[in-house]
């Protein structure tokens, strides 16, 4: 498995090996699908699309619906405005979404087509919006998409009436359906009047009934998403995936923009909630108390199942972060911290996180798992965290494996399983424990095998 | 059945209704004429279709499954990280070759390389994939925005050939080329006909054969090999499930090639029958019936007494293992219906191993296929070149005198044209029953309207398709990737196949989707108010 990876660490400056990352426009989709009622577009080759469309459904294994301009040589060559409107045209009338999301590809981006002007030029039926993001394939990553795209729903969307509706929005970030889900059951708890956007909760995560919805119950209101215009503040989870929608409500529509962590772990979660109490004045519920109390609970009782150990974390970099700090609250050692989008304010944010913890890391963005894997192989750790592409090296170097964050393409009900708030920190707290303890179990000798541990 | 599927069609807009309606046909057996469908032509846009593109087929499907490659995306992240490992094509390494098939490769673009060229970056990466890995062969393939900007890889490719003294074959299979993955097929096909195939000077054996279009998706390939070894061929190359450059290099020594999936591959079938005499016979591996049928019409080709004594043997031995699951099976399965869309020939293969299990076929379409694959080769004179087609290269090759050798006389070959279907593919339609459907490029819309009307029992599609069926009602069975299961080929392949569907009809879960409280009554007797 992987026998070719060479421990002497190779600097490489043009070939990208086992990347951590893919390209703007799926996240774009993502976003997108998280809006009621809404039908992502690529406009692009079909090829594009049905990757995309395959990325997504492969992880929440639910349908992931997205039409696409399917560009031909000829379109490449004269523009896809005609390709655009053709598709606008035909998706109202055949597939009938009440929003479509137009993201654009490398090939459309390089071809510097001008979606917002094909968009005025299209025939779309009244009542019915088309929005759109550019998405160029070769800057930033999927994170970057899901980014733009948000703030493309701010731009197209928002709008302040000026009748404040006292409501907090929040940006939820690149998350599964399952946070979106916890985060909204937080604010409810809390009795917070909210608007949340993107929501992909009910879109795919939805029940098997008998019957197929091509758009099912949930997502976020078009009205709801003009309304967050009017709203008290907008709490941006993640700054990499969320704080450009925050940032441009506060240019379009004055409302103040408040940049938290994923709620991943003890400490982003406070911050989420006291930031939400702050904005709304709504007190932090003797519920939520407990649930935190509970968590805390295990990590003094059980710390001795991972405190200690060290652990190599990859993945998009909103989670790595609340990943790196959690561990770090778990006294683990957060030896190799690695994203595969290239921002250089993530090395500097999990520097000063590792400084403070006195933890010695080595941190990259935009990195590939080719240099993971070689400063595993420099120096070992116990335990890695990680997406479905990192069991390669897993295996290869014998390491238990903890999957969390996107794709997780080999393993179900990840997606209907919050990792934010106290309950998601319980969960990954019992996701690294059982690795370390079933590890432990598995090399044991007879006479070493613990009944209780 | 017509009358139904006009009223789908009759939904759409003019231009829509207008392309569409030719590329759906109720199959007729009392037709005068052949049935004719259009098919290889553009996706109208907007159409949510299950089409990928021309980089998908060459790199994804062809060439990424041969392992000792390093196959190098050129372009943004996106296109090669979608086909790492996505595929299942398994490859299994062998003495001290390299298998690559568990990295990924890329020159991930960014965009200053987009507006000031690649072809830096590119070569940059091609050193560092020779110092890293030292391959003997690297393959490049460019994506969409590549072509736009202009980097000559081809160029790059010969001088970098030079440079390291290793493979370096360039593949333009930008995305938007073509109407489909089809177009990836054949400039992959084309490639390895031009720089690979005849380059190498294996020396081979009795009853020497290639096996083209398996893709070893779920060890398929592996199933075959064995049948195919127990009954004592030797197997030159794979091309390319499993396979390697290195084999791939002697091809052109082999007496036959035999091949699966005739949309991907047909083009190195037949351009090595023109350069090195080689005849080709169309096989199916898929269902206990067809792969006895394949088995034996290969042994028909070598005419030798002992090599088809040896075919029956391994049949009764491979039978006598298998027969007795299989019924076990086929009676959980028979009577059910199906509906099959996937790929530019599994929706015909697949048809048969269903008919072993006594499950009906009643609609079937292709992604990506062309009119011989449904009609036969007898289409192809009727079909026109467009301009999309013309996009793509038609490789003229000519008689290689050094390696041009016909196995058969003219007599034998004359004797065994029609027998063993020698050098042709009768398409899906002709096997298919009266009354059965037929959609190519079926999309969205159709499926989810067509699923309502025929009502399947079983619908065979991909992944995008598989959870629109499940929340349906109706289950799924990816035929691409096999819902990660397999073999499916074979006679193997063909029990596990009928475990799988079997499971996947009977799971309780399917019992249990409507609660009870919605079908009994709650309220027994319940005592409401008074004194």
């Amino acid at each position: 498995m992987l026998d070719y990876t060479p421990k002497e660490y190779v600097n490489r400056k043009g070939l990208v090996i086992n990347p951590a990352k893919t390209c703007q426009p799926v996240g774009a989709m993502y976003a997108a699908l998280g809006i009621h009622k809404c039908l992502p577009h690529s406009h692009g080759s079909q090829g594009c699309c049905a990757y995309h469309r395959k990325f997504l459904t492969r992880n929440f294994r639910d349908p992931v619906m997205s039409s696409t301009s399917s560009f031909t040589e000829g379109s490449s060559v004269f523009g896809g405005g005609s390709n655009l409107k053709t598709s606008i045209k035909n998706v109202f009338t055949i597939y009938d979404p009440d929003v479509i999301a137009v993201h654009t590809t490398c090939l459309s981006e390089t071809i510097g087509d001008d979606v917002p002007t094909y968009v005025m030029q299209a025939k779309v039926p009244e009542g019915k919006i088309v929005i759109h993001a550019n998405t160029p394939s070769y800057k930033g990553s999927h994170i970057t998409g899901f980014l733009n795209m948000v703030k493309g729903m701010v731009n197209y969307l928002a709008q302040n009436t000026e009748k404040p509706n006292g409501k907090i929005n929040v940006i939820p970030g690149f998350v599964n359906p399952s946070d979106m889900r916890e985060i909204k059951r937080i604010l409810k708890e809390m009795g917070a009047e909210f608007i949340m956007f993107p929501d992909t909760s009910g879109v795919l995560d939805t029940p098997v009934t008998g019957k197929y919805e091509m758009y099912p119950k949930g997502g976020a209101k078009v009205e709801d998403i003009k309304d967050s215009g009017n709203s008290l503040a907008t709490v941006s989870l993640g700054r990499f995936a969320s704080s450009d929608g925050a940032f441009e409500l506060e240019k379009k529509c004055k409302v103040p923009p408040k940049v938290l962590k994923t709620p991943i772990g003890i400490k982003a979660t406070d911050e989420f909630l006291m930031e939400v109490s702050n904005v709304t004045g709504k007190d932090i519920p003797e519920e939520i108390e407990e649930e935190r109390g509970q968590v805390i609970d295990v990590m003094v009782d059980c710390h001795y199942h991972y405190h200690g150990k060290k652990v190599a974390i990859s993945g998009d970099p909103d989670i790595v972060i609340g990943l790196t700090e959690f561990a770090i609250s778990m006294g683990m050692i957060p030896k190799y911290v690695l994203t595969g989008t290239p921002e250089k304010a993530f090395e500097k944010e999990i520097e000063e996180m590792l400084e403070e913890a006195g933890v010695e890391g080595k941190v990259k963005s935009g990195g590939d798992l080719f240099t993971l894997h070689q400063w595993m192989k420099e120096e070992p750790v116990d335990i890695m965290l990680g997406t479905t592409h990192s069991k390669y090296i897993a295996r290869a170097e014998d390491v238990p494996f903890v999957r969390i964050g996107f794709p997780i393409l080999d393993r179900s009900v990840h997606s209907y399983m919050p990792i934010v708030g106290y309950k998601g920190a319980m969960r990954i707290i019992e996701l690294i424990s059982n690795a370390l303890l079933d590890r432990q179990d598995r090399d044991a000798l007879d006479e070493d095998l613990e009944l209780i541990m | 059945m017509k009358k139904k599927i006009d009223k789908i069609v009759e939904n759409y807009p003019a231009a829509v209704f207008k392309n569409r309606k030719e590329h759906i046909i109720v199959k007729d057996n009392n037709t005068e004429e052949p049935q004719k469908i259009k098919a290889n032509t553009r996706t109208v846009p907007g159409i949510i279709t299950n089409r990928g593109c021309c980089y998908a087929g060459c790199k994804g499907v062809v060439l990424g499954p041969l392992r000792d490659a390093v196959v190098l995306t050129h372009g943004p992240i996106g296109c090669g990280y979608y086909t790492w490992g996505t595929r299942r094509n398994k490859g299994r390494t062998e003495g001290d070759e390299k298998n690559f098939l568990n990295y990924c490769f890329s020159t991930d673009l960014q965009e200053s390389d987009i507006v000031f060229g690649g072809e830096k970056k590119l070569k940059k990466a091609i050193k560092e994939a020779v110092e890293i890995f030292e391959p003997k062969t690297i393959f490049i393939c460019s994506t969409c925005p590549v072509g736009l900007i202009g980097d000559d890889i081809h160029s790059i490719a010969s001088e970098a050939e030079k440079e390291y003294g290793i493979k370096v074959v360039s593949f333009s299979c930008e995305g938007y080329k073509g109407v489909s993955q089809s177009g990836g097929h054949h400039i992959a096909n084309n490639g390895l006909i031009k720089h690979i195939i005849g380059t190498g000077e294996k020396v081979v054996g009795k009853f020497a054969i290639n096996i083209l279009g398996e893709y070893n998706i779920g060890g398929d390939g592996w199933e075959i090999e064995r049948i195919l070894r127990k009954i004592g061929y030797e197997i030159v190359s794979l091309i390319p499930g499993n396979g390697t450059v290195e084999d791939l290099k002697s091809a052109h020594k082999a007496d036959l090639n035999i091949i699966q999936c005739h949309r991907s591959i047909n083009y190195i079938g037949e351009m090595m029958g023109t350069k090195y005499g080689q005849d080709w016979i169309k096989v199916n591996f898929i269902g206990v019936k067809s792969t006895i049928k394949s088995l034996r019409n290969i042994a028909k080709y070598f005419d030798d007494s002992d090599l088809i004594a040896r075919t029956e043997a391994v049949i009764e031995e491979e039978l006598k293992e298998i027969t007795y699951k299989l019924e076990e099976y086929k009676k959980m399965c028979e009577g059910k219906t199906a509906a099959l869309f996937v790929g530019g020939s599994r929706a015909h293969h697949y048809q048969h191993i269903l008919k072993d299990l006594g499950i009906k076929t009643i609609l079937a379409g292709y992604e990506f296929a062309h009119r011989d694959d449904y009609e036969g080769r007898e289409a192809l004179p009727d079909i026109k070149e467009d301009g999309d087609s013309k996009n793509i290269e038609n490789l003229e090759v000519t008689k290689d005198p050094e390696n041009y050798k016909l196995f058969l006389t003219k007599e034998q070959y004359e004797k065994l044209k029609d027998e063993i279907s020698l050098n042709y593919y009768s398409g899906m339609i002709k096997e298919m029953d009266n009354g059965s459907i037929v959609v190519d490029d079926l999309n969205h819309y159709e499926t989810e309207e067509l699923l309502k009307i025929l009502k399947p029992d079983i619908f065979c599609s991909g992944i995008k398709d598989k959870y629109i069926a499940h929340k349906a009602g109706i289950f799924s069975k990816q035929l691409h990737s096999y819902d990660y299961s397999g073999p499916y080929a074979g006679f193997k392949g063909s029990v596990i196949f009928a475990r799988d569907i079997a499971m996947g009809i009977t799971t309780p879960a399917w019992d249990m989707i409507t609660p009870p409280w919605k079908t009994q009554p709650m309220l027994e007797g319940s005592y409401i108010g008074g004194n």
